[in-house]
């Protein structure tokens, strides 16, 4: 089914309404545990017992909801790894009302350490409301102050994912990234002619709605700060060219770019307002940027060399990029505008797609040596590369929107080899295929939703 | 239909201050049945698709003579967009017949093995659609008659993943089209 507009009128339809309306249960006791804090950077590698009982159904219409948005919640946390659900076969306590008191003991008796509540209804105006709140057990207290989310029953999905990054932001101390979309490409058909679509993703690849049909080749989408708009290249006109694709109403335009070039790997600046791509001139591939208003065009690199794969840094001020002027793949940094360039990567072998993370202390890259492709992250100085994946093609990261998490797509080899989204943390752990319902390349992770 | 380059757009670019909406450009170079190069003996069908009156391949002004007995397309090193020896006598072939069949204009694409990362490869099959374009270009064809296009790693036509089935792909085609071009 091809939903090409049915995307941001939910989006504008989930005006939500948060408020934290319920007063702490009980202040955070003094115990000889601290509170219920997960230190990522400390490295976890137990994951944390939680409970999320099914939410208490409050009104009729809710019954269809409780049950399925408790489950994501859970499938968010136990998806990144740091969490583990224990299941309700084990509970001792059922949770059978909102406001009725935790039963401490009887979830520390099955090891639960953090534990969340809800409850759901639905007005007569068919508006679903989420109320929760998330408790240390160890600590016999509640952990921040109850919550209520609003918002269409069509949107359930969203309010999930939002109570879920609240969950997530409590014991972490840390950005969450639930509610938040991918796009991607996604693909059918043989090897030599696969056919390539536009597609959007929530992250975790439920609601999947397609931005474009398969008549073009179409390759790397990028979202842009805000999320309403997308970047990518596509093949429509005969040629490589980039194309910006209005999320809402899924039109799309062609970046002015001169025609008898051929131009990709577009990327937008933080501010929104302008995108730095590659043109194709002869045998030369250099960096431009573009004033997306003005159609105004500066040229920020002037090497015979292969320059490609922009990424901006969060500030706007630096832009990191793979060029072969040392006459293999490396990454370089540059300021904005264009000018000088460092080199970053020295390892062995190549490097290639950089892209700056959101909290502007890293860059992930694609790595190629020994006929291997990795996955690797490294400071913005080149120090401290680590690899975090390995197979015999792994591409292309993005970033979540906290920076704890990296997409990329991975492909097996050979004439039956197909391509699916993956995704593992920066520490290297928590390898996880992200389901799609077809092979799947170039994702590109939104911004959190507002 | 017949197929020609467009080369409208070089005369008349559009206005870089608006944006172009892409239902407006014209499609040029999509239905070839020799894109890809998905071998030379797939011009014998040209004629069902309208555009070229492929003819036989033992007329030498044919499109299949051009494609199997003059041989459409060169081979790379991996990584590498320089002509080889063999290359050089191909595309010197390849130029004589261009010269002598002025009604042909011909799309160069540039193709990638998948062993490297996408944009890349789009940068990589440019440099290597160039160099075919350059040495047509310096054996007397007029550059009006070539157009480049890099599909980087889209278009393999051999899926194996060794280096049997990537050094066909490592590949630049000349895709020729009916049309005369711009003198």
């Amino acid at each position: 089914m091809i939903q090409l507009s049915a995307y941001v009128r939910r989006l504008a339809a989930t005006a939500f309404t948060a408020a934290c309306v319920f007063g702490t249960a009980a202040p955070l006791m003094a115990q000889d545990q601290g509170p219920l804090k997960i230190e990522i950077t400390q490295g976890v590698i137990e994951p944390l017992p939680v409970a999320v009982p099914d939410f208490i159904v409050e009104t009729t219409q809710a019954a269809e909801f409780a049950k399925q948005i408790s489950d994501v919640i859970a499938a968010d946390l136990v998806g990144t790894g740091l969490f583990r659900e224990v299941p309700d076969s084990a509970y001792i306590s059922k949770v059978t009302s909102f406001d009725s008191p935790v039963q401490y003991a009887d979830w520390k008796a099955i090891n639960v350490q953090g534990l969340v509540t809800g409850a759901v209804s639905v007005d007569a105006g068919g508006n679903l409301s989420v109320k929760f709140r998330v408790f240390d057990v160890f600590n016999d207290g509640q952990l921040g102050s109850g919550m209520q989310l609003g918002g269409s029953t069509n949107s359930w999905r969203r309010i999930a994912h939002k109570v879920a990054d609240v969950v997530y932001s409590r014991i972490t101390g840390e950005g969450a990234y639930f509610d938040s979309r991918v796009v991607f490409v996604s693909e059918a058909g043989s090897k030599q002619a696969r056919q390539k679509r536009l597609a959007v993703m929530d992250y975790d690849g439920a609601n999947v709605q397609y931005l474009t049909d398969a008549s073009a080749i179409v390759l790397a989408p990028r979202f842009s700060p805000t999320g309403d708009r997308v970047l990518y290249t596509s093949y429509e006109s005969g040629f490589p060219q980039i194309m910006m694709l209005d999320v809402g109403t899924v039109t799309r335009r062609r970046l002015p770019v001169p025609t008898e070039s051929m131009s990709f790997a577009p990327r937008f600046s933080p501010d929104g307002r302008s995108v730095v791509y590659s043109v194709s001139t002869g045998s030369n591939t250099d960096l431009y940027r573009m004033d997306i208003a003005s159609g105004q065009v500066a040229r920020l690199t002037n090497t015979p060399a292969i320059e490609t794969a922009p990424s901006f840094s969060p500030d706007g001020s630096k832009i990191v990029f793979e060029s072969d002027r040392s006459g293999t793949q490396q990454i370089y940094i540059m300021d904005a505008a264009g000018g000088d360039a460092k080199r970053i990567s020295f390892g062995q072998g190549r490097y290639g797609t950089p892209v700056w993370s959101p909290r502007g202390d890293l860059v992930a890259f694609t790595k190629q040596a020994n006929g291997r492709f990795h996955i690797g992250v490294m400071r913005t100085d080149g120090s401290e590369e680590r690899l975090l994946t390995a197979s015999f093609l792994d591409e292309g990261p993005t970033w979540s929107p906290n920076g704890r998490v990296i997409m990329f797509t991975r492909e097996t080899q050979g004439a039956t080899g197909e391509s699916a989204l993956y995704s593992v943390d920066i520490s290297g752990r928590n390898l996880r295929r992200v389901p799609t319902n077809s092979g799947a390349s170039d994702p590109a992770w939104s911004p959190l939703l507002k | 239909m017949t197929q020609t380059l467009s080369t409208q757009s070089r005369k008349n670019p559009p206005r870089v201050a608006a944006f172009v909406l892409m239902s407006a450009l014209a499609l040029t170079a999509c239905t070839n049945p020799d894109r890809f190069g998905a071998g030379g003996a797939g011009a014998g069908a040209a004629g069902a698709n309208g555009g070229i009156i492929a003819g036989s391949i033992n007329d030498p002004t044919s499109t299949a003579y051009f494609n199997q007995t003059i041989g459409d397309r060169v081979l790379f090193l991996v990584d590498q967009s320089t002509l080889t020896d063999s290359a050089r006598g191909q595309l010197t072939q390849q130029a004589q017949w261009l010269l002598a069949n002025p009604g042909y204009t011909a799309i160069i694409e540039g193709h990638a093995d998948e062993q490297g990362t996408r944009d890349y490869n789009l940068a990589l099959g440019s440099r290597r659609a160039a160099a075919v374009q350059d040495f047509l270009i310096s054996q007397g064809v007029n550059p009006s008659r070539l157009k480049p296009i890099t599909y980087g790693k889209e278009r393999p036509i051999a899926v194996c993943s060794d280096e049997s089935c990537y050094a066909q792909n490592r590949r630049a085609v000349t895709v020729l089209a009916a049309g005369a071009g711009v003198s």
